[in-house]
Order: structure tokens, then sequence, then C-alpha cells
């Protein structure tokens, strides 16, 4: 059974793929699929055209007669359906090859797999030993990743409802561009339609399942979308500062980390010996991280972030 | 494979033949052990796909249309088991990449440029993107439409990388580990057992020598970690990862807070046991803590948008705290 539709697919495909015009789908039918009722053949045929298309091979509609479009015929352009002539060179193929143990996420661990069988059936032998590489690895677990890529990929408005913080959940519009990843998190990309305007999604904040919202194909992401680019647009920017600190010894460890300069022996407030550290940090709250310290991190500098110590504090004591 | 659906039958043999062709027609002299390592099946599942394409070929139903597979060298006693195709130039070129397919193995290979730690493997790598950007380029897939982000801290990759070896070698490692609540760096041997991903962060899960307790390491908190020569002296397997495992700890007790909404991330970044929402975007949460340095740490990162409802002794304890703190600079002015 399996063998008999292996076979049915693959000639399918030749003939598509060896006829310079388009052949109709009457001919198909009479070489591929004689001893079936219409019926049958109609449902066969669409099955075969699908399952080869989700393979990749790409199989164009058109007109078999320039004068009766109505006659409407099936081919394959053998440009389209080959992968481009890209010859890998043996440590290229090794990467690739490395490739297929990059997802920890079954359905793009086997499409990785898929891709580099292709890309590795024109020849190249592989050459691992010469890497210095530490294998990276990327799960995506949260439940609406697939949904969200293949929404993506089909053009396909998804609807589902989004909860930020303490705010109340919201059903959301989106015309979803692409997955990103970012510390660790993935968000999705896409137009809002009822903001009118770009947005982020972080997924773990999506509440329940993500719907499709009409057909596939009914939108365009725009030229030169960059996913990445608009996620690193839409998201928080991160200054950078630099700050003078008084740290008691032995303490403060994720601070002195990163210090550009650290000198002992300094007079704290106390009139205790304590070390001064300059440090450049970006991160969004530098007094948040300096307060966690308690007693044993003083700002010298920058003022504002030394007020903003203050009054925090201040904020407690009130 | 053969667990495969069958309904998958098909369309992977499909898939299989044609990269097998391609496989073929570039390699020449290929025996039947040799394809079928390459294609990671069997060798018999090798020969039951070339009889399917022995039944292929052009429309015209003549012998001369069909591909050509000598099958006999391949299952006679004294054929060479070398597989010869012929009639198949048609299929000589793999099937292009779809989108899926670019998308996966393009963003896989992002990942993986993050994880070379040499210049020379690092230009290995982005002559392979480089390449594979532009055969998507070619197809529909023109932008891939997911992004792995940010590259990992090289050091923590190749920490990973360490601690990975060690677990699979079953050697001890002595770290050199940060504890935050208690502003700490301590130096401790352990056995480990292995690593899981939870909420973005990546932890060891070791027995602790010093501790005589398992525990868990967060690895950007691991200051260094070197492997030692002598082998693990302990035997439990790795522990499973339950919602909750950081803050259940012997003497834990419950705590409960008014936080503000600047203060409401803690919800999602702890586990806590339970939020209830009070007014003006207040809520009321409760926390296990095992650790009364570690509430204060976190309440003065908080300032002054948490703070203590019960038990007292922790709000006396944050109170006393940030007016030390204050002081420091009330006397310097």
């Amino acid at each position: 059974m399996s063998a008999q539709k292996t076979e049915r697919l693959m000639n399918l495909l030749i003939m598509l793929l060896v006829q310079k015009r388009y052949v109709t789908k009457e001919r198909i039918r009479d070489i591929l699929y004689a001893d079936s009722s219409d019926e049958a053949f109609e449902k066969m045929f669409e099955r075969d055209k699908e399952e080869l298309r989700s393979l990749g091979v790409p199989i164009e509609v058109g007109t078999t007669d320039p004068l009766f479009d109505d006659d409407q015929g099936y081919r394959i352009s053998p440009t389209e359906f080959a992968l481009p002539d890209i010859s890998l060179t043996a440590d290229e193929a090794s990467v690739v090859a490395l490739a297929t143990k990059v997802w920890e996420h079954a359905r793009l661990a086997e499409a990785t797999s898929e891709a580099v069988r292709k890309l590795t059936a024109a020849g190249a032998e592989l050459d691992v030993a010469a890497l210095d590489l530490v294998q990276p690895r990327l799960s995506a677990d949260e439940p609406s990743f697939d949904l969200f890529l293949e929404a993506a990929q089909e053009r396909t408005p998804v609807v589902f409802d989004y909860q930020r913080g303490t705010n109340p959940v919201e059903t959301r519009h989106l015309q979803p561009w692409g997955v990103v990843r970012s510390s660790g998190r993935w968000y999705v990309v896409g137009y809002d339609t009822d903001r009118r305007y770009d947005r982020v999604f972080r997924l773990s904040r999506v509440r329940g399942e993500v719907r499709r919202d009409g057909p596939p194909g009914s939108f365009e992401i725009p030229e030169g979308t960059d996913v990445r680019a608009v996620a690193r647009r839409l998201t928080p920017e991160r200054t950078v500062l630099r700050a003078v600190l008084l740290v008691r010894p032995g303490t403060c460890h994720p601070l002195r980390r990163g210090a550009i300069s650290t000198e002992s022996g300094a007079t704290g407030p106390d009139g205790e010996s304590w070390d001064r550290i300059t440090i450049t940090r970006a991160t969004v709250d530098l007094a948040s991280e300096v307060l966690s310290y308690g007693p044993d991190a003083y700002v010298v500098e920058p003022a504002e972030l030394r007020d903003a110590v203050i009054e925090r504090l201040d904020g407690v004591l009130a | 494979m053969s667990q495969r659906q069958p309904v998958q039958g098909a369309r992977e043999q499909v898939a299989r033949l044609l990269a097998l062709v391609p496989y073929l027609h570039a390699h020449g002299h290929v025996r039947l052990d040799e394809a079928a390592t390459a294609f990671g099946v069997t060798e018999r599942q090798i020969v039951k796909d070339l009889r399917v394409l022995f039944m292929c070929g052009l429309p015209g139903g003549y012998p001369d249309d069909l591909i050509d597979v000598d099958i006999e060298s391949l299952e006679s006693p004294g054929g060479d088991r070398v597989i010869r195709v012929t009639n198949a130039d048609y299929l000589s070129r793999p099937l292009r990449l779809t989108p899926t397919e670019a998308t996966a193995v393009i963003v896989a290979l992002r990942a993986l440029r993050s994880g070379a730690t040499s210049d020379d493997t690092r230009e290995v790598v982005d002559r392979a993107l480089a390449k594979l950007e532009q055969a998507a380029a070619a197809g529909a897939a023109a932008t891939p439409l997911v992004d792995p982000g940010d590259a990992p801290d090289a050091a923590e990759v190749a920490l990973r990388a360490r601690l990975e070896a060690a677990v699979g070698q079953r050697r001890q490692v002595r770290l050199v580990y940060y504890v935050p609540s208690r502003d700490e760096e301590s130096e401790r041997v352990v056995d480990p057992r292995g690593l899981v991903v939870e909420g973005g962060a990546v932890y060891l899960d070791a027995w602790c020598h010093a501790a005589e307790a398992p525990r868990w390491f967060r690895l950007d908190r691991i200051r260094s970690a070197e492997v030692l020569d002598t082998m693990v002296t302990t035997t439990d397997a790795p522990r499973e990862l339950a919602p909750g495992i950081f803050t259940q700890e012997a003497g834990a007790e419950r705590v409960t807070l008014d936080i503000a909404p600047a203060a409401y991330w803690i919800t999602e970044y702890y586990p806590v046991e339970a939020v209830r929402p009070g007014e003006s975007g207040h809520h009321q949460v409760d926390l296990l803590v095992a650790d009364q340095r570690w509430l204060t740490r976190l309440l003065l990162r908080l300032a002054p948008h948490a703070r203590v409802i019960a038990p007292a002794a922790y709000a006396d304890a944050f109170r006393s705290r940030s007016a030390v703190t204050r002081s420091l600079y009330t006397d310097a002015e």
C-alpha cells in the first residue's frame, strides 16, 4: 500500500518535472489514476499534490491552452524544483551536519534533519574533528510556538488571549511576522491590527490556545522585515551607565565581577576601610541592584543614581 | 524510522528517494551499507526504496522510460552490493528546502555560531550560513521567521559543555559558587548528575559533599568549575525539576507581602504560593522563604514597592536594614 503510494507520488513528480508544458488533469488521471472512480481520483490527486508540496516540491498551476483558459494543467519547473548549487566544502558540510543536534523541539529538529539530508546529498565528506565548537541547544517549550511560526509562514492572522503583569487578560489580533528569542524567552513579532502598530508579545504570557483568524495568505510581511531588528526596536533600550561605588571588603561579588577598576583601602561612609569600584552596567535598573546589597554598597556617583537609591530607601522608611 | 506512522511512510520514502538519487549521483560508487549509514536506515530499507524506484519513470510506459536499478547486484549472493541507478538524471539534483526547513537549519546554524570557540570555526559557520541564506533566498523562504536571539555568553556555553562531560564521565567537580542570599562565594566538591533548563536559566543537579545533600547550582552563579580526576561516590539519578523545588526546603516559612504593580514581576519570576488582588493595583503575595536574608535582599531590590504584612520579624528585619543603609548617606552628608 505504502509502496504503491510512493510509486504514484514519484511518478506524478517525474511526469510534471520532465514535461515542458502544463499537463492536464485528464492526462494525469489516465496515466496514474486509471483505476479510480471520479470521486476517488479527485480526493487522491488533491492529497498527493499536497504531500509533494509539503516536501517542498513546487507544483505550478497554469493554462495548457492559451486560447481556452479553463483548461487547467500542472507542471514542476526544474529550476524551481532543485536546490541551488551551493556546493558546500567539507568543513561547511560538517557544521551543517552538526545543526541537526541543535533543536530540542520535535518539529524543527525533524525539519533540520530533512534540510541537512538535502544539503549534504550533493557530495562533500564530513570533517567534524576540525571544529572548535560546543554544541548549543535551542528549546521552545511554549505551546503557542508552533502555531505562531506556522501562521507566520502561511501569513495567517491569529487571535489569542494575553496577560501582561497584573493587567486583565486581553484578546489580541495579530498578523504574525516571526518568533524571536531574547534572554532565553520566546517572543512573537507582528502587526497588531487592534492597535495598528508593530508589537512584540512574550509567548509565556499567552493564555490558552492561539486560534487562526482568517485564511492563509491574508497579509504580507513588509518587505525587508528583520524580525530580530523589530524585536530589538520594540523592547526597552538598555542604557549603559558608569558608576563609582564603595563596597565593603568581601561583599558585593557580582558587582565586583565586571568592575573596570577596584581600589582597596578607600574610606567608607562609616569611616572604615572599604573598596572603591568603578563599573559600567547595561542595565535597566542599576539602583535596584545596588539596593539589594543593603549597607554593603554605597553610591559615590553619578548623583542621579545616588538620589534614586536615597529616595527609594526613604520610601520604605516613610 | 520503523516506528513512524504508516500514513507518513510514503511521504518519507519519497523524501528519502529524492535525496538518495542525488547522493548516488554525486558519490558515484556507493555500497549498500554506506548508503544505509548515510541515511540512518537499515540496508533492507534502502533495498525496499530502490525496488519502488525501479517502478518509476517517464510516463510513456516503455521499458526504456523506467528508472533502472541493478537489484541483482544488491540481492544475489555473488553481487558486489554496489548501488547502480541509471536513467534518472532528472532527479540528480536535491530538492530545494521548504520554508520550515530553511528556517530550522539557518536558525540552528546561527545558534551554532555562538557556540564556536575559535575564530576559524566561526568563519566556517559564517561561510556555511551565507550559502544557506543564498539557497533559501532563491526559494520562497527569503526571510527566516525565527531568530535564536543573543548569543549566549561564550564562557557559560563552555562551562555547560565541561559539566556535561563531567556528568558523562562520572567525575567529581570542584565548584566555586556564589550564594546570593549570603553574598558569599564558597568552594565545594560535588558529584554532578545532570543539567536542566528552567525558566531560561540552566541548573546543575549535583550531590554536594559539603552540604551532604543534593543541591541545584545555577550556571551563571558558578564562578569556576574544575573537573577532578576522582570519580563520583554517589550514584543517584538526576532529579526531576518540579515546580516550587527551589523554595521547598526544610524550615521554610510562609511570608505575606503587599506589592505594588512595579513589583508584580516577582510573581512570574519566583514560585509564589498565592496571589490575591488588593486595592489600587496592589496584590498580596504568599511566598515560602527558607532564608530571611534572601527575602531582605529581595525587598531592598524592590524598595519601596513591596512590604511585609506578616510575620512581623521579617518586616522588622527589612526596615532596620533599610535604615542602616539610609544612614550611610546621612552620616556622609
